[in-house]
């Protein structure tokens, strides 16, 4: 059996990152979901949050995922995203800014992405 | 000099000047194509991994979902037309307006009746002047769409397809746009867009061809996916098909300028000639003057040495 899962992770209009992989951590909308190679054919909604990518070089890669999609079928996962960013593609400043802005403003959808954004930066490091 | 002399000139000038327009129109239209392309491109894994798990959802699972159900007798059908902002693209914007109006003309014969949605100044210019009633119109973007404009321009549709019919809402949705075929080639396409014929959609993804598509587990169920799944579906159909319209717009312009071009250097060509002949025939008649003044000199003094 293949120890290794194939992940694209695609947002609209790119392909964010792709490569081989031993473990990915998604959040559904019924909680944070662990995918590792040979697991069962899987279609899932996700939240915003951040995704953790295990990549077979022992590397790990982090993004922040704006709703979308997990499907998994065959060792090939696919993370479908409308926004996607990996934690070392984020400004720090700018995202932080962001916060303190949608905070000031009440703007709840908002200061949560900007949230996600933060956390997955934190988490890459 | 004369003054056909001058007047052909003045000509030659204004067309060369013209002649540079066009040709930086051109050139920049050529870039923009390129860039059109890629965006098509680059787009093209979500929509190819969207329209997978939308398949998968159709076959996997039993779920009766209203967007995958055909309604038994579809009485209101959204049309949404995608046209571009600015002209100067040859029948770019009319070929687009025609497919849109043949649809709607069927659409009609089959006793539905038509909402139409509209993206892009030229074709809501069109509309109004006919007075047509639009439901919606969008503008701004067409030149270089983003995935949120798709978005901006998908709500209202996927709103109204989510609603009840007898409350104003549509039974099926169907895009006409402007498919990039090549650089040469590009077509008005008009197609239904929802529900979803879910051969078609597999047929689409030529990947999945001779795939059995595994048996899927859905989290939470097949309902909710389908319901997260189907308004994401549209949102990247439309977003599609703005870049494939923008792109084939470009095109269209690039060959609009070019012929332009062409037809301006071909009567700078003409005009030169004209002029070429007016200022030879002038020499001749000069000449002719002062050859025919010189002889009638010598006769006079020939006459006057007798």
């Amino acid at each position: 059996m293949a120890a290794e899962l194939h992940v694209a992770l695609v947002a609209a209009d790119r392909e964010v990152w792709s490569g081989e992989a031993t473990l990915v951590v998604a959040r559904t909308t019924s909680g944070d979901i662990g995918v590792m190679p040979g697991h069962q054919p899987l279609l899932g909604v996700l939240e915003s949050g951040p995704v953790t990518i295990r990549t077979s070089e022992g590397g790990t890669v982090v993004a922040a995922v704006h709703g979308g999609f997990i499907s998994f079928a065959d060792d090939k996962l696919s993370l479908l995203a409308e926004v996607a960013e990996l934690s070392d593609e984020i400004d720090v400043q700018r995202a932080e800014r962001a916060r303190e802005r949608a905070k000031s403003e009440d703007d709840t959808p908002a200061e949560r992405r900007a949230d996600v954004r933060l956390r997955a930066v934190t988490t890459g490091r | 000099m004369g003054a056909q002399l001058r007047v052909y000139k003045r000509r030659i000038r204004s067309v060369t000047a013209t002649k540079k327009i066009t040709k930086a129109m051109e050139m920049i239209a050529a870039s923009r194509v390129v860039k059109a392309q890629r965006k098509v491109r680059s787009s093209t894994p979500y929509a190819e991994e969207l329209t997978r798990a939308v398949t998968a959802v159709g076959t996997g699972s039993d779920a009766k979902h209203p967007l995958t159900t055909e309604a038994e007798n579809p009485t209101r059908v959204a049309v949404l037309l995608l046209t571009s902002d600015r002209g100067l693209a040859g029948a770019f914007n009319a070929n687009a307006i025609k497919a849109a109006e043949q649809l709607t003309e069927r659409l009609e014969r089959e006793g539905k009746e038509v909402d139409t949605y509209i993206v892009g100044r030229r074709g809501l210019a069109h509309y109004n002047f006919r007075e047509r009633a639009v439901a919606e119109s969008f503008a701004g973007f067409t030149d270089e769409p983003t995935y949120a404009d798709a978005k901006k321009v998908a709500a209202p549709l996927i709103e109204a397809i989510e609603k009840e019919t007898a409350d104003g809402g549509v039974d099926e949705l169907h895009i006409v746009y402007t498919e990039f075929v090549s650089m040469m080639t590009q077509s008005a396409i008009g197609s239904r867009m929802l529900p979803l014929r879910l051969e078609e959609v597999a047929e689409e993804t030529s990947s999945t061809k001779d795939e059995v598509l595994p048996l899927y587990d859905f989290e939470p169920s097949a309902e909710d996916v389908l319901d997260a799944l189907l308004p994401r579906y549209v949102e990247s159909r439309v977003y599609n098909a703005l870049l494939q319209s923008a792109a084939s717009k470009h095109a269209a312009t690039r060959r609009a300028m070019k012929s332009a071009t062409d037809n301006a250097g071909e009567l700078i060509n003409t005009l030169s000639r004209l002029a070429n002949a007016a200022r030879q025939a002038e020499i001749t008649q000069e000449i002719s003057e002062i050859v025919g003044g010189a002889g009638a000199l010598a006769d006079a003094n020939a006459g006057s040495d007798n």
